[in-house]
């Protein structure tokens, strides 16, 4: 299974053309992580899986399949249960400074301003008010929500709050962007908006981003690489890059023959793990 | 396990072009996407608002509501106990004048401040402790839980065995009363901390220290601070059991006193004085939360 897998993932392979312009070294290997909760759930089962530098790669699977828990190993917030992560060749024992989280459900301070909730990375690493705050605003602008710096959570739509959660994280300035369905507590149109807005962005910021989301289309459409999981306890089952350019003007890209195709070949490979 | 075949040969195509050197425009017009807001204004007013402004006038009219009832019921008469409420703010008035109130508060209020300040600062820092040690869960919640549910009033009398007749046993009486409130809400409040908050204070490096003092201490102030505002209201209970109970003198005196004569109006304007002074004490400690950990609940 585990060379299969590897055919239908070239970029893994040193020197092949579709390393593209990621490094040929990926910035992340997850290497046999296992996952087993306390309560006896078996979450992960043995995952290997490689993250292209510079790339936006999306782990897709079904609601329960395990993509919080392997999203969380990553970040060092749950020690998996076998198993190691490397990030830049540095085993990964905890949270650090290169992996930055975008949560599900925004985790925005309710009792802080949009711009102390922005600056809040900062402000844990004791970096000083005026100049945390002189990075924040920079990223409140760059997400669109100027003008909102002084406002709370709760007067915020909820894609507004995500994108205070999104500036946040790239505050930090860390080489990975960690998104755990960031757009899914968000209304269909918005959602839209805020995945076009995120490849315009990307465009400008660096990052290598580790998104995760249960849409096929959100998928295809953010991706250059997508990673199958497989029902719980979750196996990497496919992996498949898009080869969709983003930097084509964000409508064209629903319209480009690539996504459509792409789609289509995802689905009807789930499809059989539906029965 | 089926594959998915490799997408078209890469290196072809526009993807190979790093996305860094694609110059981007920001984001545009969020804002105007969105709507500057998710609420009407008045809505939000309300729901900022939360006691205050918007909800005065009902305040008002439930006020007068029950005065009126009470000046008819006195009037009616339900029975010679109970005076009319226009006799009683006159009793509270005079009262006032010959300095009665003055007196007994002077000697009510020490023990009822002492008690409450020890409950507010010993009786949070076991809360908190208790939420963040399960040493100290284990040690403490049974006894809260026992305190909380037993009828502390049939103990009040047996504190003169340990303290005499004296403020000690006020203090004593205020403190039994209000700690079990005190201390469960606070351990509760912190045990209740958004799990995903502690993961973003964590993912973002922060320690353990700034994961108590950032995140669950105003995630949990809502909490404390209802059981403190209980916890005030059983320490007025606690002082004023003690002294109907143990030592007839201050406030409780009073009430007991002017029951023994039969001045039923000075009887009242006694206890509506603790109403209103446990009311200004209540609202002021709203005030404090909001000011120190919920400056989003005190938004215009
Ligand atoms: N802290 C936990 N303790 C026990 N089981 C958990 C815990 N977190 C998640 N699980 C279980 O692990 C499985 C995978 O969860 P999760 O990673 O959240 O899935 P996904 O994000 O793909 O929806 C689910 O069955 C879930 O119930
Ligand atoms: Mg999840």
């Amino acid at each position: 299974m585990d060379a299969s897998t590897r055919d239908a993932c070239p970029a893994r392979d040193a020197g092949h053309p579709a390393g593209g312009v990621a490094d040929a070294t990926p910035i992340v290997r997850v290497d046999g992580v296992t996952m087993r909760y306390a309560n006896g759930v078996s979450a992960l089962d043995g995952i290997d899986l490689d993250i292209p530098r510079g790339r936006l790669t999306t782990l897709l699977g079904p609601s329960g399949c395990g993509k919080t828990t392997l999203l969380k190993i990553i970040a060092g917030l749950i020690p998996p249960t076998a198993g190691t992560v490397a990030v830049n060749d540095r085993i990964v024992t905890g949270p650090g400074p290169d992996r930055a989280l975008v949560f599900q459900d925004f985790a925005l301070l309710p009792w802080a301003t949009v711009l102390r909730n922005v600056a809040f990375g900062l402000e844990l690493r004791g970096v000083p008010r005026a100049e945390r705050e002189a990075i924040a605003a920079k990223y409140i602008r760059d997400v669109g929500l100027a003008g909102f710096e002084h406002q709370y959570p709760n007067q915020l739509s909820g894609g507004m709050r995500q994108r205070a959660g999104l500036a946040r994280a790239l505050a930090v300035d860390a080489d990975i962007l960690m998104m755990d369905e960031p757009f899914s507590a968000v209304d269909e149109q918005m959602r839209r908006k805020l995945q076009e807005d995120l490849l315009s962005l990307l465009q400008v910021e660096k990052k290598t981003v580790i998104f995760v989301t249960h849409s096929i289309e959100e998928a295809v459409y953010l991706s250059d690489r997508i990673v199958l999981l497989s029902r719980r306890p979750s196996r990497v089952s496919a992996i498949r890059d898009t080869g969709i350019a983003h930097d084509q003007p964000p409508d064209q890209i629903r319209r480009d023959r690539r996504y459509l195709d792409t789609v289509d070949e995802i689905w009807d490979t789930l499809k059989q793990y539906l029965q | 396990m089926r594959q998915i075949a490799p997408s078209p040969p890469p290196g072809t195509d526009a993807a190979v072009l790093p996305r860094a050197a694609l110059a981007a425009p920001g984001i545009a017009t969020p804002a105007a996407a969105e709507g500057a807001s998710p609420l009407p204004a008045p809505a939000q007013a309300r729901r900022a608002g939360g006691l205050g402004d918007a909800a005065w006038p009902w305040q008002l009219a439930s006020f007068v509501l029950v005065l009126a009832a009470w000046e008819i019921a006195g009037h009616w008469p339900v029975s010679l106990a109970f005076p009319p409420a226009s006799r009683v703010v006159a009793a509270a008035a005079e009262m006032a004048l010959a300095g009665d109130f003055g007196r007994a508060y002077a000697v009510t209020l020490p023990p009822l401040v002492a008690g409450i300040g020890i409950v507010g600062i010993t009786g949070v820092a076991l809360g908190i402790a208790m939420g963040l040690s399960r040493a100290f869960e284990w040690f403490a919640l049974p006894l809260m839980v026992v305190l909380q549910t037993a009828p502390i009033a049939a103990i009040i009398p047996l504190l003169t065995y340990f303290y005499g007749v004296s403020a000690t046993s006020k203090i004593a009486a205020v403190i039994l009363l209000a700690a079990p409130i005190v201390v469960l809400n606070s351990y509760r409040g912190i045990r209740n901390t958004n799990a995903s908050l502690v993961d973003m204070c964590r993912s973002f490096l922060g320690t353990r220290r700034q994961q108590v003092t950032k995140i669950m201490l105003p995630h949990a102030s809502g909490m404390i601070f209802a059981g403190l505002r209980l916890g005030v209201s059983a320490g007025f209970i606690g002082v004023v059991l003690a002294e109907l109970l143990i030592s007839p003198t201050g406030i409780g005196d009073l009430i007991s006193y002017n029951r023994s004569i039969a001045r039923y109006d000075k009887m009242f304007a006694a206890i509506v004085s603790i109403l209103a002074l446990a009311t200004v004490t209540l609202s002021l400690l709203q005030r404090l939360e909001n000011r120190l950990f919920r400056p989003d609940h005190a938004v215009p």
